[in-house]
């Protein structure tokens, strides 16, 4: 499998459908890694012509800008509007909801106008066009799986079916926590707090999910956010259920159902 | 002396209206101490969001059975007072139920329909108290209540008993007085519900009766003065700020935050040194510190929160014990905004009082514990956002103050440098390609 970049297509004359933005979690993160990989595997498998940025890429400054930063968010938002728009990138799709929504909803009034898709949203049309086959007995069948909504996919942008509805293509029974969709809980990661210590109180926010999604007594716990992914594989851990239960994202499920 | 009573409605009303009107023009004046915004795009949705949100109720649905007794509450406060309509009217011309003739057997439909409410209103009222009172419902006994709060609470439902009790006691000595043939009261035919208490009066004489049904007319519409005049003081100013910020509510989805143009800017001129005028002046500040330095919207929101706690009780970081409470984050709003207000009221303009909202009123550890998560602004019955204000404040301590935790500096660092959060080369941002070829 051959990953390539945008600087290689366009020496070479051509141009993709669509632009992988892989996000810093996506290319630097080992868990998220698997992730990205399972991704481009996908789109690989079904033959889509797609490019990343690379070296190209850099942070789109959410965390920045929801620390406070805003510096620094319009300078990193200036870079990539830059690269963007020099590579005159019309279509995005992204593993990260995070990056999803700064570059769907914050950059176009910062001059970036893109077509801006997130992986669940971009499965869920494959399947439905019928491009991603799924085998006829999976591993998850009648096995069952939680989805864990991350903010930033549902209350921010109210995509709460896209990714269940991949999820029903494993033809595995889909268990709901007490908390979901619009009133789903926080995994904790969000607003930059990934990059700092919780703030005093009595339990972790990732604990609280973690606690919550094991309590639907599912195999597998869902997710659709490199952050969310972190959270709650360390919450199982300090569970110590991580042999009993794992957390897998959707696109890695997908990817391990497919013909 | 026969037009007595009638004067003396007079300028209860002129009074009641007078200062109520007073109030609110002082907040609305506060309001507009905040950043002006212009939110008129778009007004079919914002129409739709009105009568959805706010006259609708829809959030309250989250829970059916609280959102149709709250829906009761609302319905039977709103609809009775129509009937207020006629009370003034008699008021002022020295008439009794005015509207019984012309309107005939309607009229009987209607006062029933009142009372059925009324009943309804007492009933939920009471099952409100109860459930404040003695459930212990987390987002009700919270420190966020202690004080005044919590007794405003308990007021209003108090109120409210009493006068849908007084229209009620009102109506059942009508009823014995039209029986007894006093001429005065009209015969408006049976009314329900005060037809079964009536009996509880029946021993009473002919001239107590008019005592009786006057006091609790007179009662009933003072009441309603003295309530309306309380509400600017009460988290029950949201029956009527609701509405306001339901309209002006933000149409782009929660994701987005807010632009700071000035910045981005800053960050333009920067990058290419030909765009900059040669008069660019750097912003006055960045973020709020104080109430001034918000959103006209948010201080709308701050006096059309009701303190309900559905945010608190839905914030992530406030579920497991930190310090943030978005629903106190309101609460600090609109009492600094009351402050300030104040403040000019005294002294013709603002004087410098040495507080402000973010220190004074919010400290930095509650905003450092919220994940962004929009929890808050999805819960919030009426339209409010925490999250903004929270941000707004956040961007303050870091831009202003460079009041970030040792962690956040290293993030922003490594952005800044490595074009990612962690500490890694950007030259290695495509290695995991090479892991899979």
């Amino acid at each position: 499998m051959k990953v390539h970049t945008m600087a290689e297509l366009m020496m070479a004359g051509e141009t993709p459908e669509i632009l992988f933005w892989v996000g810093c979690a996506g290319s630097f993160d080992q868990r998220a890694q698997k992730i990205t990989k399972a991704f481009a595997a996908i789109l690989d498998k079904v033959g889509i012509r797609y490019a990343i940025l690379g070296k190209e890429e850099a942070c789109t400054g959410d965390p920045a800008r929801r620390a406070g930063n805003e510096f620094l968010f319009q300078m990193m938002a200036y870079q990539n509007i830059q690269v963007l728009n020099g590579y005159g990138i019309k279509k995005i799709v992204t593993t990260c909801p995070h990056c999803f929504n700064t570059l769907k909803n914050e950059y176009p009034e910062l001059g970036g106008h893109y077509e801006v898709t997130h992986h669940t949203g971009f499965l869920q049309q494959l399947i439905e066009e019928g491009k991603i086959k799924m085998k006829e007995k999976g591993s998850f069948s009648g096995k069952k799986i939680s989805y864990h909504d991350s903010c930033y996919l549902g209350r921010a942008n109210h995509i709460y079916e896209a990714p269940r509805k991949v999820l029903e293509a494993l033809d595995a029974e889909l268990v709901e926590m007490k908390r979901c969709r619009s009133n789903g809980l926080c995994c904790g990661a969000g607003g930059a707090q990934m990059f700092k210590e919780d703030e005093p109180g009595q339990k972790r926010i990732n604990m609280e999910r973690a606690d919550e999604a094991l309590e639907t007594g599912a195999s597998f716990i869902a997710a659709a956010c490199p952050f969310c992914n972190t959270m709650m594989t360390d919450g199982v851990k300090n569970r110590e259920k991580e042999n009993d239960v794992a957390v897998m994202d959707i696109a890695e499920m997908i990817l391990t159902e497919m013909e | 002396m026969h037009y007595l009573p009638q004067i003396i409605f007079l300028v209860l009303s002129i009074a009641g209206i007078g200062i109520f009107s007073r109030k609110i023009a002082e907040i609305r004046r506060n309001i507009f101490l905040g950043k002006p915004e212009n939110l008129n795009n778009q007004p079919g949705k914002r129409i739709q969001n009105l009568l959805l949100l706010a006259l609708g109720q829809k959030k309250m649905f989250k829970n059916p059975l609280v959102a149709i007794m709250h829906l009761v509450i609302y319905a039977g406060f709103i609809i009775i007072n129509l009937e207020v309509l006629e009370i003034i009217l008699d008021g002022v011309f020295g008439t009794h139920r005015l509207f019984a003739a012309p309107l005939g057997s309607l009229y009987n439909w209607l006062i029933n329909g009142f009372e059925f409410l009324a009943v309804g209103v007492i009933a939920v009222c009471i099952v409100f108290l109860l459930r404040r009172n003695l459930i212990k419902l987390k987002r009700f006994i919270s420190k966020d209540l202690d004080g005044w709060p919590r007794s405003d609470a308990n007021y209003i439902l108090i109120t409210e008993i009493i006068l849908m009790s007084l229209f009620l006691i009102m109506n059942a000595t009508d009823q014995l007085l039209q029986a007894s043939g006093n001429e005065h009261y009209h015969i408006t035919g049976v009314f329900f519900f005060s037809q079964k208490i009536a009996p509880v009066f029946s021993g009473m004489s002919q001239s107590s009766l008019v005592i009786l049904e006057r006091t609790c007319w007179w009662f009933h519409i003072t009441g309603i003065f003295v309530f309306l005049n309380y509400l600017p003081y009460s988290k029950h100013l949201h029956i009527i700020m609701a509405f306001p910020n339901a309209y002006y509510a933000r149409l782009e989805l929660q994701g987005k935050m807010n632009n700071m143009p000035a910045v981005q800017n800053e960050v333009l001129y920067a990058m290419q040194p030909e765009t900059a005028p040669n008069d660019a002046a750097p912003p006055a500040h960045f973020g709020a510190k104080d109430v001034f330095e918000l959103s006209w919207k948010n201080l709308l929101d701050a006096y059309s929160c009701t303190e309900c706690g559905r945010c608190t009780a839905a914030c992530p970081a406030n579920i497991t014990g930190k310090l943030l409470s978005p629903r106190k984050i309101m609460m600090a709003t609109r009492d600094r905004l009351e402050e300030v207000g104040k403040n000019i009221n005294t002294h013709k303009q603002f004087v410098d009082d040495g507080k402000s909202l973010l220190h004074t009123y919010i400290t930095i550890e509650e905003l450092r514990a919220c994940t962004t998560c929009n929890a808050c602004v999805e819960q919030c019955p009426v339209s409010i956002s925490p999250l903004e204000i929270i941000l707004e404040l956040r961007r303050s301590l870091i831009m202003e103050e460079s009041n970030a935790p040792q962690e956040w500096n290293s993030t922003f660092s490594n952005i800044e440098n490595n074009f990612a959060p962690w500490k890694f080369s950007p030259d290695d941002r495509d290695q995991w390609i090479r892991d899979i070829e």
